[in-house]
């Protein structure tokens, strides 16, 4: 190895300032740049994505120069139920209502922690869910739907809210 | 005697009975969800801004307000009984405040962290009301040049904030200015950074930001953490101090108010600078430093005040200047605009009512934490016995639908998803995501007054120099610069920031 990486966390926080900085320059290269008296949209945006890739060069540098911690494996368990389900309920309360996605996304999230008892879980999933409903449906009138956007449905009075 | 008057209206607005309900419930709702582990003000603020939609914008204001304050005292609940702090700025709080409670003294010192707070917030306020109005005549002379280099020193500043590495702290405010720019600019009507996206032409909110970063992050961060929980709940008797303790804490509590306070008012500045500095201060000052970390009551009574005088006189940029200081005030512009109020040196005059309002609802606040905390301490007690296994679906769920809320898209709630993902990618590569929040809030800002700046000025960058405002205040950041890099100053913002 020509060089070692002793502080990984800084050297991989520069890599990722390069990289976005890289990204949003690029971009705001194909936007109009203009003069400094008539700034285009890509004028401000461009010259702040130099900045942070120099900063980001500086950053890596000081991760080769100095001593620092490694960077701690991701764990992947808890990031992909969480996430993954936040995005499932993103995805899925317009269509099912807010009472199918708010227990899917309680049971899925749960599955992310490192104890999970499904009994538990239900009755946390059906308890939480009927509450938001109820508090910031029923009480605040914020609009999200509850039920499926079925006729079927329709038919009860509490999914015409 | 005109401060009188003003106060005096504010009262008036204050006390009106649906305001004083608002801040009551704002004062509840957001101790019990500060207390929760791992939930500071600005996800909790950020989760409770929908359900202040439907009210008028004063009282929806008090009520953000009241929920700040809650947060915070939630936050140093969670800080003494349990040891983890909801946010940085209850960080020290845990050191001795865990301690005193493992001795027995938790009522005390959660006691001694209510009173100290009330009495903060009190000189505060007052504080707010003598100074803010001379600053707000003063922001009424800034040009666009002097607006931007105000930027630059709020900016500069909040790097003093971030512990670790000056570098990446500019870096992560560069970002955040940069996402900050994501949207529609409103000069030429280009769609920047959209990706074609309709949801994204109005930009990224801060809500899915704020919400994904501080609080999805943190959830998974606690996950990884597993749960090892050691809570003080027998123990919790006894909450008013005696007069012993009231003899020893008086002088440090008046000491981090007057530090709070002022570390409040600079840009960056805000409670965690506070509470860190003030603690600092206690120790050096004490006749005997090593009681500090093992239950010295000093060592709760001054950051507590001093935390909550900060977080008080952190509004003072914000409503003069219409500047964020800090991560909690970004949102309240956040917030301010969705209810259709312009922050900035106008509000005093054009809505004295919602100016004065606010700061008299700033003490009935801290009033009402005071007659709210000391009674219901024994509810979040049984609140932290919860376990976090059943607790973080519900914070999810709550997240969800006030991130939804905010704007009604759906789309926020998957960037509030991968921004949660990018937070949590930060706290691996120790990357401090405030300074962050404070460059998007402030990117479109200083793009403008830049713009306009330079348009003035015909492209010439003298401008920045040549007015007498622009340049004290460039000065003033380079003077800071000079000091967080002088070798003497950095060993020490380490030490402050590591501290035990």
């Amino acid at each position: 190895m020509p060089f070692k990486i002793s502080n990984p966390r800084d050297f991989w926080a520069g890599v990722m300032f390069i990289v976005l900085g890289a990204l949003f320059a690029g971009i705001a290269y194909t936007y109009k740049l203009g003069t400094a008296a008539r700034m285009g949209p890509g004028f401000f945006p461009f010259w702040l994505g130099l900045l942070l890739i120099c900063l980001g060069i500086g950053t890596l540098i000081g991760g080769l120069r100095t001593e620092g911690e490694k960077v701690e494996k991701f764990n992947w368990i808890p990031i992909l139920w969480v996430l993954g389900s936040i995005v499932m309920f993103g995805l899925l309360f317009k269509i099912t209502g807010m009472l199918i996605a708010g227990v899917l996304l309680v049971v899925g999230s749960s599955l992310g922690g490192d104890k999970f008892v499904l009994r538990d879980v239900l009755l946390l999933a059906v308890g939480l869910t009927i509450f938001c409903a109820l508090v910031f449906v029923a009480g605040l009138k914020l609009p999200i739907p509850i039920c499926p956007g079925f006729e079927f449905f329709e038919q009860f009075s509490m999914c015409r809210g | 005697m005109e401060l009188l008057n003003n106060l005096a209206l504010g009262f008036s607005v204050a006390l009106a009975g649906t305001n004083i309900l608002y801040c009551f419930i704002g004062c509840l709702l957001g101790t019990l969800i500060g207390v929760l582990p791992g939930i500071g003000p600005v996800a909790t603020i950020a989760m409770l801004l929908p359900a202040t939609f439907v009210l008028p914008p004063v009282s929806a204001l008090i009520m953000l307000s009241g929920i700040y304050y809650g947060a915070q005292y939630g936050g140093s609940t969670t800080a003494i009984l349990v040891n983890l702090p909801g946010e940085v700025s209850s960080v020290v709080t845990c050191l001795d405040g865990y301690q005193m409670a493992r001795q027995g003294h938790a009522g005390k010192a959660l006691g001694v962290a209510a009173l100290g707070s009330f009495f903060a917030g009190s000189v505060a306020t007052l504080l707010i009301a003598a100074f803010a109005p001379p600053l707000a005549e003063m922001a009424l002379k800034f040009g666009p040049a002097d607006y931007f280099s105000l930027m630059v020193l709020g900016l500069i500043a909040a790097v003093v904030l971030a512990h670790g590495s000056l570098i990446k702290a500019i870096g992560m405010i560069v970002l955040g200015l940069l996402i900050g720019l994501i949207g529609t600019d409103v000069n030429s009507g280009v769609a920047r950074y959209s990706f074609g996206l309709a949801e994204l032409i109005d930009g990224v909110g801060i809500g899915p930001i704020a919400m994904g970063i501080f609080g999805f992050g943190e959830i998974i961060k606690n996950l990884e953490q597993g749960e090892e929980r050691e809570i003080f709940t027998k123990t919790v008797t006894g909450l008013l101090p005696n007069w012993q303790d009231i003899k020893t804490c008086i002088w440090p509590v008046i000491r981090g108010t007057a530090l709070g306070s002022f570390l409040g008012i600079l840009p960056g500045g805000g409670p965690v600078l506070g509470s860190f500095s003030a603690y600092t201060l206690e120790k050096k000052l004490a006749k005997d430093p090593s009681r500090f970390g093992k239950g010295a009551i000093e060592g709760v009574a001054s950051p507590e005040s001093a935390n909550n005088a900060a977080a008080q006189t952190s509004f003072i940029p914000l409503l003069t200047l219409g500047i964020p200081s800090n991560p909690v005030m970004a949102l309240m512009i956040g917030a301010m605009i969705i209810h259709g109020i312009q922050p900035g040196p106008q509000i005093m005059t054009a809505k004295p009512e919602l100016f004065w309002g606010m700061v008299a609802s700033m003490w009935v606040g801290n009033f009402m934490l005071v007659v709210l905390n000391l009674p219901l301490i024994g509810m979040w007690v049984k609140l932290l016995t919860v376990p976090y296994r059943l607790l973080y679906p519900a914070i999810l769920i709550f997240c969800c639908i006030g991130v939804y809320s905010i704007s009604n898209a759906w789309m926020d709630v998957l960037l509030a998803a991968l921004f949660g993902f990018i937070g949590y990618v930060f706290s691996k590569l120790d990357c401090e995501a405030a300074p962050l929040l404070l460059g998007f809030v402030l990117g479109p800002m200083m793009e403008e007054n830049l713009r306009r700046a330079l348009l003035l000025s015909r492209g010439d960058p003298m401008v920045f120099v040549q007015r007498p405002i622009s340049l004290t205040l460039l000065i003033l950041s380079v003077i800071l610069i000079a000091i967080v890099l002088s070798p003497a100053i950095r060993s020490k913002r380490e030490e402050a920031f590591v501290e035990e």
